[in-house]
Parts: structure tokens; C-alpha cells; sequence
């Protein structure tokens, strides 16, 4: 594939996956638009169960049964990955140029193996080092990824390292061949606040030095407002607005965006109180008809029966409402100030 | 390491005082060995002395006692039947059952592995289900059953091999089939669900995230990571067949090892020589035992050395 | 698997009845499972009617008719569906009484040593400390004899009958019992909900009979089920060694063992008792493979899973292209 500037990176079309269940099929996906260029940091934010997690799946051809893609497109420099020929290619791709982090280091490594042999590995596969040079280069990942005594390190097993440390292998594991593209599902979920931090300075900084895309999934704004120029926001298996941080942040235009960040604390603001959002997200078995979000939003009208379209609402951004940019939840907060409870 | 064998011989030792007890209790308490080894003719005399030849006159605790001594130093009386040492015959045999063993038990592990990796490659498809009803026939067949209808085939039908004895290879063949079936069926059976459930785990998702090959995820991944259970369940396979099943095939097949040996030695009421066999396994399943747990301690890095 | 989380589907009390329907719909789906649990319910059925059942008395013998084939055989008559022994004793009864034996001492050797083993466990679960310890590394010193050796001896010292079979194997099968219910115990009790009910002051027996008890009832289930089909195989194997039913009560163990000294001539001695113990077995393997998966809401996920998957392979392999969008 000859790397044309102009084209985006990766392009999700219309992405739909499906999950059969025993007691029906799951649309975890429901037609997901998404764009990533070059260099950039993407953030998808959405509670559990939203769709991000299979977003960046689909992307590594990690859907199995009982799931499966059912519909759309994802591509890659312009290469879908999607048909039979790509599939071969996307093998190849993954983990050389795409990479991915998963949330939790405990499970995501292979207990029975050395740490340093499941980096090497991943360097024998993509670029047919030989053992020795592998294992050579792994000494320096680690080294890179701040693991202090890489040649001590490398020679043991996941349970002998903390979770913060095998997040670290796992980044290693990651930028091994230097990919264009990381993705980081989570990538700090499952670890302890300080070390948290560690890990998302690390990212940054490979971000920079690497001159990594990185597309950040999580349900932690706190995270994404210092590491990501773009946001998505993810609701029922949709985009339901996307932007530049700041705006999205700054001046939220999906109710559900909305309300998202009101009720994430802040250190900068003095609110008193945090406001959840009432109700629990549509049970997916049954995906509702219309807006996803129109049962639990307290702007819905009639037109909300339908679903709207993501379309272009500001430099950069679109949205996905029929009333988008309105002050959803001021207004319902003086209509029905008992619907709200403090968290 | 050392202390920790040392910690595991001391429970092997363990294991044979309490096998040695219940031995003693079968015995001496509620058996009569006088009235088992004896002839039916044998008079009143006759009977006295053989009850003080083998101190079955003395008081309970002081025969068992002495009982402990003679099995420390591993005198097991002169077999009845045999006319000479317990032991002498035990060792003679054992190799027997050891061929045997070895023979089944390294077929089936040899076929569980691929047959079991398979299946589970595509769970719930043809090979699958052919594999895990198999496996279900297999473990369900008595294996004396199996044996003779080997025979049936083999040896009365298709008259290509020996229906019984011991000999060249060609005498080896329909033991060592017998003995492996009901395990290999066991094994495939393990082997299958552990691959299923490897293939599902994180890790797994991780090297497939790398782009390893499918090959070098199943082999490199799952399967590497399902030896440990497997090597557990096969150990469970030897001493199993060592602790019994054994008995089963050699007497169908009359294959002269041990197990042959103990049927024998309770038809001929010789207790002496089948106590020499029960403690001889009790010991080698002790041993096999601790040479697992060394095992375990070497591949598996998450068990600590104490 | 799949990173979602299954939806919340509000959890309907259903009544026994409606469950045990539900149950049944469920078995019939899983052909092998129904099979399996059908047999099992003839053998049941026919062993409690043995005699009613059986054409002719199972220790009847007759001179003339002996060795005679089973019926579809050149020399097989009706009288004889299944052929006579070496003593002109009907196959057919004998297998049927057969039944009888199995069952019994299958059912009574789980029951006393099920017995004996979920109450040494309860008790090393709930007392811990020294008692458990004690009791555990008595159930690991156990484990580790020679199992069906020592059986030998003991049978051979004390003399085989019916009656020292079921003592003997059921002295030498309790332990996996405690073992497992010792873990369930000392788990359940570390769940926060036990753990709250301990700090209230519930009183013990109501922890025990509330929250102990139930988490038993399944897993229990699953280890007698899968025991038994092991004492029904011990058992045979004790008879056909000489060393469990001694005639003239019979076995299918014992009728396998008369018969292998005909195999030049009659095969049909040594193959049918062997089939029935085959059959019974295998019945209730697959039923209890069913039971297991269907009593796990995970195993039962994935069981979906994986028929689902089977069947979109076969799909693919119609299609003969693969399921992603072109």
C-alpha cells in the first residue's frame, strides 16, 4: 500500500456488529461513523455497554462468535479491511501497524510465558528478526517504557510484576514495531490512581517521540481532557457527537454529552454537587427505534421518534440530535428538580 | 527444593503407615489370614502354629508393631504359592506392568493432544461433536468388556493377533489398546474444553491483537498453556492404572504383571505376596506423586519453591 | 467474550412447575442429553419391575438349551431373544436382573459415602482451622492409596458379597465428596452476602440451611451423577474380577466373566451384559454433560456460542464466501 498523505488513516463506515445471546441478538454496533487522521489523538468516551470497546475490536478483527460484523466498512489508509483480501492484509497490519492496549494487564498477558518472550515475539512475527536481535531490541522497549532492570524483567513472569508494570509490558508489546496507529482500550482502568497517571504521561510521550496516533477509549473524561485533541462520544452502539476537545468539553451539543460532563467531577469548578443522569441505557436486545437517548432525555419531542443524523455542527464536530446545542438539563432541572439526584 | 521433597516424602510416609494400617486392620482384626492361607483340612495344631509362625497370638498393638518392622525393612513373608521371598516375585512382575503402562498410557497421551486440540479448534462443529461423544463411548466402556471384545476381533475373527500371553511385541498390542481407550477418551476430553477455554482467555485476544499467526497462538498460546492440567491429569492416568486398572486388563489378557499377580496370589489365598504388591504401589504412587509436584514446580512459574 | 454487558433482563419468579417445564423443553432440544435421560428412566423403570419384566426366572436352568444364539442368528429361537448361557439360563433375564444389581449398588454406595463425605466436609468448612487441617490432609493421605488393590485385599481377606462391595467402595469414594464441598464451603462463606449475615448475627444453622446449602445442591448433584457411572464400572469390574456379586445372584460384571470363557463359541455371553454396562454408562454421561452445562449460566452462554458458531460456518460453507461484507 503506498501511504497517501491526504487520506485519513482509518475510516469506520457505518459500522454494525452484532452478538448472538441466548435470548436474542445484541446490536452492540448500530451504524458507527468514525474518522482518524494522521498524528492525531482520538478519545471515544461512553459508559459500559455504549459500543467503544467493540469499535476498537472490530478494528483488530477481534470479534468472534457469537459476534460478527454485519455491516459497514473499516479501512485503513483507504484499503477496506473488511474484504477478502484485506482480511489478509489486515493480518499482517495488526500489531505492526495497528496496535492495541487492552484494560486489564492482570489477564491480558500469558501467565505461563516470560515477559520479555511475549515482546520478542511480536518483533519475530513483524519484522523476522531473528531470536537474539529480538530479544535484544525487547531490553530496549522495556527500557523505553520506564521498566527499570530490563534484563532482570524480561526473564520473569507477569504474576512477579504489578499491574502498573505490566501495563508498561503491554505498551511495549504495543510500540514493538512502531506502529502508526495505537489503540488503548481502557488503558488505566484497572490501575491504581498514581499509577494511572504513570502511564498516561507514557503514552503522551511515546504519542510525541513515536509520532503515534493514538485512539484512546474510556469512560474517564478526567483522561481525556489533557491527552486528546479529538472526542467522540459514544451512546447505544452510535456516535453521538464528535469535536475538538475544548468544544466538546467547553460547549457540549448532545444532551447526552451534556449531561456526561456534568456529572464528572472537576477540580477547577466549585459545582456543589454532581447530577447524574436518570435511567440506564436502552437494553440493546431491543434497540429502540428514534433518538437512543430520547427516554432518558429531557429535551425528547416527537421528532426524536426518528433517528437523527450525525451532521456537521461546528469547526470540526457534528452531532446527532434534532436539538442539538440546546441547554438540555438547566431547563430540566428547574421543571423537575426531584428527577435529579446528588451523587 | 530439597526441603520441599523432604516435606512431600514425609507425607509419602504418611500415606504407607496408613495404608499399612488398614492393611493390618483388614487383617488381623476383621480377617482371619489363618483360616484364608490355611487349607480346610488343616487341625487345630496345625492352625496354632501357623497362628504363632506369623504372631497372630500376641496382643494387637505388639503385632502391629512388629508388622511395621518387617514392612520397614521390606520383608514380606515367603509367598505361599511362589515358595520364595514376596518381594522376589513383585520384582519380578513389576517390570511386566510398567511395559504395559508405558505402552497405553503413551499412546493415549500421544493421540489426546491432537485429537482434543481439533475438536476444539471448531467447538461445536462435526469434529467436535464426533470427538466429545467418543470421548463419552470411551470413558462409558468397561475396560474389561473392551478387552474381550478386542479379542473377539482381533484374535478369534481376524485371527491376526494372540488372544492372550505375554511375548514379542504382537502380545503387547490389544493390552496396550485396552489399557489406553477409557484414558485417551479422558484426555481428549480435557484436552478439548482446556483449548476451548484457553482460546477464549485475554491472553489469547492480546497475541491475536500482535497478528501471531493462528498457528503460533494455538500452539505458542493455548496449547502450551493447557499442558499443566493435562500433565496433571495424566499423572492421575498412571497412578490410577497403577493403583488398579491394571488388574483389569493383565487378568483379561493374562498379561503377567502385578495385577495378574494379585489375582492370583487372592485365588491362591497367598495374602503375603498380594500385601507385598498393595505396598510396592502404595510406594510407587508416592514417589509418583512427588515426582509431579517437582514437576508442577518447574514448569509452572506461578507455584513458589518453598 | 464479547466486551458488552448482558443486558439486564428483570429476573420473573417462576414456580417450581414452570421451571421443571422449562427444564424439559430445554432437554428435549439437546438430543444426546434426552437420549441419555429416556435410558436412563427404562433402566430405572425395568429393574424395579425386573420380574414382572423378565420372561423367564434368571437362575432357571436348562440342559438342553444351552449356548443357544440370540434369535436373528442361524439356531436362534424366540423363546431365547437374546440367546441362553452355558446353562441354558436365559440372556435376557439375567441382563434384565442384571440392572437391578448395578443400580442398587450404584445407589447405595453414592448415598453412604456422599453421605459421609459432604459431612466431613461441612465440618471442615465451618470448624477450619485445626480441624481442617486435620481432616484435609487425612482426605490427601487417602487419596493417594492404591484405590482398587486395597479394595482386592480387603475383599479377599474379609470374603466377597454384594454387601462388602458397597462398604468397601463406599470406604474408598467419600473423599472427593468432602473435598468438594469443603471448597464450596469456605468459598460461599467468604461472599460478601454470607459474610454480611455473619456480621448481623444470623444464626449458623441459618447460614448453613439459607446460604450453604443451596450453593451445594447443584454441583452435588453433578459429582453423584458423575460418581455413580464410576461405582457402576467399579462394580462390574469387582464381579468380573470374582471379587463383588458372587452367584447365584447376578451381575453384569459376573455374567461378562462366566461368559469370556466362551468367546470361541458364543459371543453373545461376554457382548451383551458388556453393552449394558456400556449403555448405562454412556446414558448417563450424556445426560449429566447436559445437566452440568444447563445448571451453568456461563457454560450454557457458551454452549450458544458455540452451536451459533457451527452453524455460521455451515452457512458460510453453502454460501461458499465469508460472512463480512465484500
Amino acid at each position: 500500500m503506498n501511504p497517501t498523505p491526504d487520506k485519513p488513516l482509518l475510516e469506520i463506515e457505518r459500522l454494525e456488529v452484532e452478538f448472538d445471546t441466548r435470548r436474542g441478538v445484541v446490536r452492540a454496533l448500530r451504524g458507527v461513523d468514525l474518522t482518524m487522521r494522521r498524528g492525531e489523538t482520538l478519545a471515544v468516551v461512553g459508559e459500559s455497554g455504549s459500543g467503544k470497546s467493540v469499535t476498537a475490536q472490530a478494528v483488530m478483527g477481534l470479534i468472534d462468535v457469537p459476534g460478527r460484523i454485519s455491516g459497514g466498512d473499516i479501512r485503513w489508509k483507504g484499503h477496506s479491511l473488511l474484504t477478502r483480501s484485506g482480511a489478509r492484509m489486515a493480518r499482517d497490519l495488526r500489531g505492526k501497524e495497528i496496535a492495541m492496549v487492552f484494560q486489564d494487564p492482570m489477564t491480558s498477558l500469558n501467565p505461563l510465558m516470560r515477559v520479555g518472550r511475549q515482546i520478542s515475539e511480536v518483533l519475530c512475527r513483524h519484522l523476522n528478526m531473528t531470536r537474539a536481535d529480538a530479544d535484544l531490541r525487547t531490553l530496549e522497549l522495556l527500557e523505553a517504557v520506564g521498566i527499570p532492570a530490563p534484563p532482570r524483567r524480561a526473564n520473569q513472569y507477569p504474576h512477579e510484576l504489578s499491574g502498573g508494570m505490566r501495563q508498561r509490558v503491554m505498551i511495549a508489546m504495543a510500540i514493538a514495531c512502531e506502529p502508526e496507529l495505537l489503540i488503548a482500550d481502557e488503558p488505566t482502568t484497572a490501575l491504581d490512581v498514581t499509577i494511572q497517571a504513570q502511564v498516561l504521561e507514557l503514552l503522551a510521550g511515546l504519542q510525541q517521540s513515536l509520532g503515534l496516533s493514538v485512539l484512546l477509549i474510556t469512560h474517564d473524561l478526567g483522561v481525556v481532557a489533557g491527552l486528546c485533541d479529538r472526542v467522540a462520544v459514544m451512546y447505544a452502539g452510535r456516535i453521538v457527537e464528535t469535536g475538538l476537545a475544548e468544544d466538546v468539553f467547553e460547549r457540549p451539543a448532545h444532551p447526552y454529552t451534556q449531561g456526561l460532563i456534568r456529572s464528572t467531577p472537576r477540580l477547577d469548578d466549585h459545582m456543589e454537587r454532581l447530577i447524574a443522569i436518570e435511567g440506564a441505557p436502552p437494553n440493546m436486545l431491543a434497540a429502540p427505534s428514534g433518538c437512543a437517548f430520547r427516554e432518558r432525555c429531557p429535551i425528547s419531542d416527537a421528532r426524536c421518534e426518528q433517528q437523527p443524523k450525525l451532521e456537521p455542527s461546528r469547526a470540526e464536530g457534528t452531532v446527532a440530535c434534532w436539538r442539538a446545542s440546546t441547554n438540555a438539563w438547566a431547563a430540566a432541572t428547574e421543571v423537575e428538580p426531584g428527577m435529579l439526584r446528588a451523587v | 527444593m530439597g526441603r520441599f521433597i523432604l516435606r512431600r516424602l514425609g507425607q509419602g510416609f504418611l500415606v504407607v503407615l496408613g495404608v499399612s494400617l488398614v492393611v493390618f486392620v483388614a487383617m488381623r482384626v476383621f480377617g482371619d489370614p489363618a483360616k484364608v492361607m490355611l487349607p480346610l483340612s488343616a487341625t487345630a495344631e496345625q492352625r496354632a502354629e501357623f497362628e504363632h509362625l506369623i504372631g497372630l497370638d500376641r496382643p494387637l498393638p505388639e503385632q502391629f508393631v512388629s508388622f511395621i518392622g518387617d514392612l520397614a525393612t521390606l520383608d514380606f513373608g515367603e509367598s505361599l504359592w511362589q515358595r520364595r521371598p514376596a518381594m522376589d516375585v513383585v520384582f519380578e512382575r513389576l517390570p511386566n506392568t510398567l511395559m504395559l503402562i508405558g505402552a497405553g498410557l503413551g499412546l493415549a497421551v500421544l493421540l489426546a493432544l491432537p485429537l482434543g486440540a481439533l475438536a476444539a479448534l471448531r467447538p461445536g462443529g462435526f469434529v467436535d461433536r464426533v470427538t466429545v461423544i467418543g470421548g463419552l463411548v470411551g470413558l462409558s466402556t468397561p475396560q474389561f468388556w473392551l478387552g474381550l471384545l478386542l479379542i473377539m476381533l482381533f484374535a478369534v475373527n481376524l485371527k491376526i493377533l494372540p488372544t492372550s500371553g505375554f511375548g514379542g511385541i504382537k502380545y503387547l498390542v490389544l493390552p496396550a489398546l485396552t489399557m489406553a481407550l477409557p484414558s485417551l477418551a479422558r484426555m481428549v476430553l480435557l484436552v478439548r474444553s482446556q483449548v476451548i477455554d484457553e482460546l477464549n482467555q485475554q491472553y489469547v485476544r492480546t497475541a491475536r491483537a500482535k497478528g501471531l499467526r493462528f498457528h503460533q497462538v494455538l500452539f505458542g498460546h493455548a496449547l502450551r498453556n493447557t499442558l499443566i492440567p493435562f500433565i496433571t491429569l495424566a499423572g492421575w492416568e498412571v497412578i490410577s492404572a497403577l493403583a488398579g486398572y491394571t488388574v483389569v486388563v493383565e487378568s483379561v489378557f493374562a498379561w503377567p504383571g502385578l495385577g495378574l499377580t494379585a489375582i492370583q496370589a487372592i485365588q491362591r489365598n497367598d495374602l503375603f505376596l498380594l500385601q507385598a504388591i498393595v505396598f510396592t504401589v502404595a510406594i510407587g504412587i508416592v514417589l509418583i506423586n512427588i515426582t509431579l509436584d517437582v514437576v508442577y514446580k518447574l514448569i509452572d512459574p506461578r507455584i513458589r519453591i518453598a | 467474550m464479547a466486551a458488552i454487558d448482558p443486558p439486564a433482563v428483570p429476573a420473573i419468579a417462576r414456580s417450581e412447575p414452570d421451571r421443571l417445564r422449562a427444564l424439559g423443553e430445554e432437554l428435549w432440544k439437546d438430543k444426546p442429553g434426552l437420549i441419555g435421560f429416556l435410558v436412563i428412566v427404562g433402566i430405572v423403570l425395568i429393574s424395579i419391575f425386573a420380574p414382572l419384566v423378565a420372561p423367564y426366572d434368571p437362575a432357571a436352568q436348562s440342559v438342553i438349551g444351552r449356548l443357544k444364539p440370540p434369535v436373528w442368528q442361524p439356531g436362534g429361537a424366540w423363546d431365547h431373544l437374546l440367546g441362553t448361557d452355558q446353562l441354558g439360563r436365559d440372556i435376557l433375564s439375567r441382563l434384565i436382573h442384571g440392572a437391578r444389581t448395578s443400580l442398587l449398588v450404584g445407589v447405595s454406595v453414592v448415598a453412604l459415602a456422599g453421605a459421609f463425605g459432604v459431612t466431613v466436609g461441612l465440618f471442615a468448612g465451618f470448624r477450619g482451622g485445626r480441624t481442617d487441617a486435620f481432616l484435609m490432609r487425612l482426605v490427601d493421605i487417602q487419596v493417594a492409596f492404591p484405590g482398587l488393590l486395597l479394595i482386592l485385599l480387603i475383599v479377599a481377606v474379609i470374603g466377597p458379597s454384594m454387601g462388602t462391595m458397597i462398604v468397601v467402595l463406599a470406604l474408598t469414594n467419600w473423599m472427593i465428596y468432602a473435598r468438594v464441598v469443603r471448597g464450596i464451603v469456605l468459598s460461599v462463606r467468604q461472599t460478601p452476602y454470607v459474610e454480611a449475615a455473619e456480621m448481623i448475627g444470623c444464626p449458623q444453622t441459618r447460614v448453613i440451611f439459607r446460604h450453604i446449602l443451596p450453593n451445594l445442591t447443584s454441583p452435588l448433584l453433578t459429582l453423584g451423577i458423575l460418581e455413580f457411572t464410576n461405582i457402576v464400572l467399579a462394580e462390574a469390574a469387582l464381579s468380573f474380577l470374582g471379587l463383588g456379586v458372587q452367584p447365584p445372584a447376578t451381575s453384569w460384571g459376573l455374567d461378562v466373566s462366566t461368559g469370556k470363557d466362551y468367546i470361541f463359541v458364543a459371543w453373545w455371553l461376554v457382548t451383551f451384559p458388556g453393552l449394558c454396562i456400556s449403555i448405562t454408562v454412556l446414558s448417563i454421561n450424556l445426560f449429566a454433560n447436559w445437566l452440568r452445562v444447563t445448571t451453568d449460566p456461563q457454560e450454557r452462554e457458551k454452549r450458544f456460542a458455540r452451536a451459533k458458531a457451527a452453524e455460521r460456518r455451515r452457512e458460510e460453507r453453502r454460501a461458499g464466501v465469508r460472512q463480512v461484507t465484500e
